[in-house]
């Protein structure tokens, strides 16, 4: 079977999803949505046999053949990893969500809906090997994820931080199509294997730093990097269930995988290599200690992802530097290729069970604000052991995986420091020291979560619910997970083995042929090494920190508000609103003198820039005709006439300058020779005066409604550059006639071909006779409009008497 | 003769646009009746001034004006005519209506803002 439809598995699924919710009332529709994750989950470990082997498979599904764009699927050792991570801890997600999500209270066939969509999604991403199909994958998650974090849209902060992530997302998300198209233009592929394969022609190419930072920031802005990780607290407001599965485990891993996907071809500049490990730490630090000062128990997780998706972002920026080395020196850095991938395995389970418990107290005590829990222990002694476990392991204790994946990250930071290539050598003993303080914090708010929470007192306030153990079946999932993060620590290698091995070999391509070749041994006892020594000591600062935590907590208070990231974004959105609504009132002004300004002002401007620039003004004075007498004596009686019209003090003397204008034309057209013309000005010109003076009577008198002398000189400047501009215009244009008149045609042939003696008439009913029906069509319109005008009015006139 | 006319067009042009962008709506439809004007004596003097006859045919003439602007003027006046009529009588409504010509007065309501 072509398993590229797999990816389509849940999005066919949530069809049905409506129709099953409306029919069997008394199912919790997440069990039939349940079975299809754990079909996929098991279909994919049929892969990890192959993966071990360093081989890779590929599914395609034709969509826009002729702009060469389709599905391919790939399924290598990193698109399974996350594969398997999405649809199992899917499953142990909608597993959670239904004994979380009551089945009358809730809307679950829309939560099974954007559910499954999301999966769908995810797995498009990690398997798409075809950059538009990513790309559009990568926007069904933002969709999706949107839907999810609005799902109790009633909410205004849901509706807020649904809006947020969207934002941010879907910024990073177009900026990094346009880094796609850019790759593509490129290296003339839109498959990511094959473009990895032209990295020779794509790395000297000018565009190619511009499409790595395009990506980059369409990266970052999905896993919650500095300084976009701002909407990740946000979403918070999404249902746990979401929380857990997007917002820890899958989702904000899409940044992750992007990066590593195009490790291959980025590695090699030194921009990438500094950008995402440097950003990466700043993110692991700030995250960390950011997530001291919350008191919602979500908010420090969301937090606490942030800091942990920063380690394992810097990490695969240090595992890019495995390119530039060579020799025994490179085995470090392919360890910290080894290690990103491990911890966000780690990550991954012991953030979801993190999550669950999380959603659990909420879901039994009624709050998930730490200042108001407290002495959970006793009540709850099984979601106790499963925070317990997951926070133990973010801190990155024995005898949980977590350790593990903390040494072999401060293994590759303190390799870093020698790394002597790029100016590491200057900077590079700051990569430890951070990796070192971010890990005490780390380490603080592991036990913050879980102290404050389950142990000490109870708080003499009442909880809004009495507390009691969750039932079985929501803790199923969060124990399997806390199961495995335990498991993992005792049999790394297994894991390693089957899972990182294969990862590291697709993300670290044209480094190994074979899995095997990745010689990394983990184990809980390395022996007396500096990594383990920075881990004694920051269990002693961390536990000395976490007791003293009341005295230094006042430090949070020293950042004043208005200066936080979510400030900014705040002010941003908000000046972009009223920026725009400001700007947009400024010119239009709702005035037809202010628009018809801009226009006359535009025309001369461009008309006579262009004139010049193009060298277009040309007076050529042997062109013209001769001077006549008569033209020139009815000019000046139009000058006249003209300047009656603009000065008439009463519009009855303008109406007859007019008209004074109208017959000096018809005159310049008997002395050029056109009777037709002048036979019509003529009559034309006399009819226009006539409804002048018949509309005479119901007209205002002509005012100047209190025009200020600026006013008049504004629009004399306008209308001078326009008549300048016209007589330029005409002068140049007369003066370079570049190819001859078609008139000699009508005047040989007017007689012989169309029996007419009259050229202008013949022209008009004969030549060119459309022209005059559709000028005779004009008139008839005309007509009917004036004659609607007056009836229109009379209607509504005897609408509004039979109204009163 | 040319040059003459095109100042002759530039200045018409220029009355034209300084009536348009008056208060009065009155005057704004005097200002379209010169910038048709000036139009119609554009076309023509861009077709040339030179000829010695008019364009209908006669024994012994070779020199004709030239016909096919005269042609497109004579479809523009009518035009021209048609629309002007139309917004005479839509100036006559928007006044009875709105008992003003102040084109500062009709700029909407705030409620269409």
């Amino acid at each position: 079977m072509e398993f590229v439809l797999l990816i389509f598995l849940p999005l066919v699924a949530a069809l049905f999803v409506p129709l099953l919710y409306k029919r069997i009332k008394n199912i919790h529709t997440g069990w039939f949505v349940f079975v299809i994750p754990v079909i996929l989950f098991i279909y994919y470990l049929r892969f990890i046999e192959m993966t071990m082997n360093g081989n890779v498979t590929t599914s395609t599904l034709s969509w826009i053949p002729s702009l060469d764009i389709s599905f391919i699927a790939v399924i290598d050792g990193l698109s399974l990893l996350f594969s398997l991570l999405i649809t199992g801890i899917g499953s142990l997600v909608v597993l959670y969500s239904i004994f979380y999500l009551d089945k009358k209270q809730e809307k679950l066939n829309n939560f099974y809906v954007y559910l499954l969509m999301f999966m769908t999604a995810m797995l498009g991403i990690v398997q798409s090997d075809h950059v538009i199909s990513l790309y559009l994958f990568w926007e069904l998650t933002s969709i999706s994820s949107f839907l999810l974090i609005g799902y109790w849209f009633t909410r205004d902060r849901s509706r807020f931080g649904a809006l947020k992530s969207m934002m941010i997302t879907v910024f990073g998300g177009l900026m990094m199509l346009g880094g796609f198209v850019l790759l593509s233009i490129m290296g003339d592929s839109y498959s990511i294997r094959e473009l990895i394969g032209n990295a020779d022609s794509i790395i000297g190419h000018d565009y190619f730093t511009l499409a790595l930072v395009l990506i980059l920031l369409g990266a970052f802005t999905k896993s919650a990097q500095f300084p976009f990780y701002i909407w990740l607290p946000d979403a918070m407001e999404a249902p746990t269930p979401v929380s857990a599965y997007l917002h820890s485990a899958t989702m904000v891993k899409a940044g992750l995988y992007l990066v590593a996907r195009f490790t291959p071809l980025f590695a090699f500049s030194e921009v990438w290599v500094w950008l995402v490990t440097g950003i990466g730490l700043l993110t692991l630090f700030w995250g960390s200690f950011f997530a001291v000062k919350q008191t919602d128990l979500k908010a420090i997780l969301a937090f606490s992802t942030v800091s942990q998706l920063g380690l394992i972002m810097s990490l695969l920026g240090a595992s890019a530097v495995a390119y530039h080395v060579d020799g025994p020196d490179a085995i470090i850095f392919k360890v910290a290729a080894f290690a990103a991938i491990f911890h966000l395995i780690n990550h991954a389970m012991f953030k979801g069970s993190l999550f669950m418990t999380a959603g659990i107290v909420d879901h039994e005590t009624g709050t998930r604000d730490i200042r108001k829990l407290g002495g959970l222990m006793s009540i709850m002694p099984v979601s106790f052991t499963v925070a317990f476990i997951g926070s133990m392991s973010m801190a990155g204790l024995p005898p949980f995986s977590g350790f593990l994946s903390k040494e072999l990250f401060l293994t590759s930071m303190l390799a870093l420091r020698d790394f002597e290539l790029f100016n590491f050598a200057t900077w590079g003993i700051l990569f430890p020291i951070i990796a070192w303080i971010a890990s005490v914090f780390t380490f603080v708010y592991s036990f913050y979560f879980v102290f404050k929470t389950f142990a000490g007192k109870r708080k003499r306030q009442p909880l809004p619910k009495q507390p009691k153990e969750a039932p079985v079946g929501m803790l199923l999932s969060p124990v399997i997970l806390a199961t495995l993060v335990v498991g993992i620590f005792f049999i790394p290698n297994i894991v390693g083995k089957m899972f990182v091995k294969p990862a590291v070999v697709a993300m670290q391509f044209g480094l190994y042929n074979h899995p095997n070749e990745v010689a990394v041994h983990v184990s809980a006892w390395h022996g007396l090494t500096p990594e383990l020594l920075m881990t004694l000591g920051i269990i002693a600062v961390g536990a000395l920190l976490f007791l003293t935590m009341k005295r230094w907590q006042k430090l949070y208070e020293i950042q004043p508000q208005y200066l936080s990231l979510n400030a900014l974004y705040d002010s941003l959105m908000i000046f972009g609103e009223s920026g725009m609504n400001r700007l947009s009132r400024f010119y239009m002004t709702g005035l037809i003198r202010t628009y018809l300004i801009y226009m006359f002002a535009f025309i001369a401007a461009i008309t006579t820039i262009m004139l010049f620039v193009q060298d277009a003004f040309v007076v050529d004075m042997d062109s013209f005709s001769a001077l006549n007498a008569y033209g020139v004596m009815t000019a000046i009686i139009l000058v006249l006439a003209v300047c009656m019209v603009l000065f008439a003090k009463t519009r009855l003397a303008a109406i007859i300058a007019l008209g004074g204008v109208g017959y000096s034309v018809a005159l310049f057209f008997v002395i050029y020779k056109a009777p037709d013309l002048a036979l019509t000005q003529l009559v034309i010109e006399t009819v226009s005066v006539a409804l002048f003076l018949l509309a005479f009577k119901f007209l205002p008198t002509l005012k100047r409604h209190g025009e200020s002398t600026a006013f008049r000189f504004g629009n004399f400047v306008i209308a001078a550059a326009v008549g300048v501009t016209m007589t330029l215009v005409a002068l140049s244009a007369h003066s370079q006639k570049l190819i001859p008149s078609i008139s000699e045609y009508y005047k040989e042939t007017v007689f012989t071909e169309a029996a007419g003696g009259n050229i202008v008439n013949v022209i008009l009913v004969d030549y060119r006779g459309f022209d005059t029906l559709f000028e005779i069509a004009v008139l008839a319109i005309a007509g009917i409009g004036v004659y609607g005008m007056i009836r229109l009015r009379l209607a509504r006139k005897e609408n509004s008497d039979e109204n009163k | 003769m040319e040059f003459v006319m095109s100042i002759i067009i530039g200045i018409l042009f220029m009355a034209a646009v300084y009536l348009i962008l008056s208060r009065s709506l009155l005057r704004i439809i005097l200002g379209t009746g010169l910038l048709s004007h000036g139009a119609h004596l554009l076309i023509l003097t861009m077709g040339g001034l030179g000829g010695t006859s008019p364009p209908v045919l006669a024994e012994g003439v070779t020199d004709y004006a030239d016909p096919l602007p005269q042609a497109l003027i004579l479809t523009a006046i009518v035009i021209s005519f048609g629309v002007t009529a139309f917004i005479l009588v839509l100036f006559y409504r928007t006044y009875a209506e709105h008992q003003t010509d102040n084109m500062n007065l009709m700029k909407g309501n705030d409620e269409h803002d």
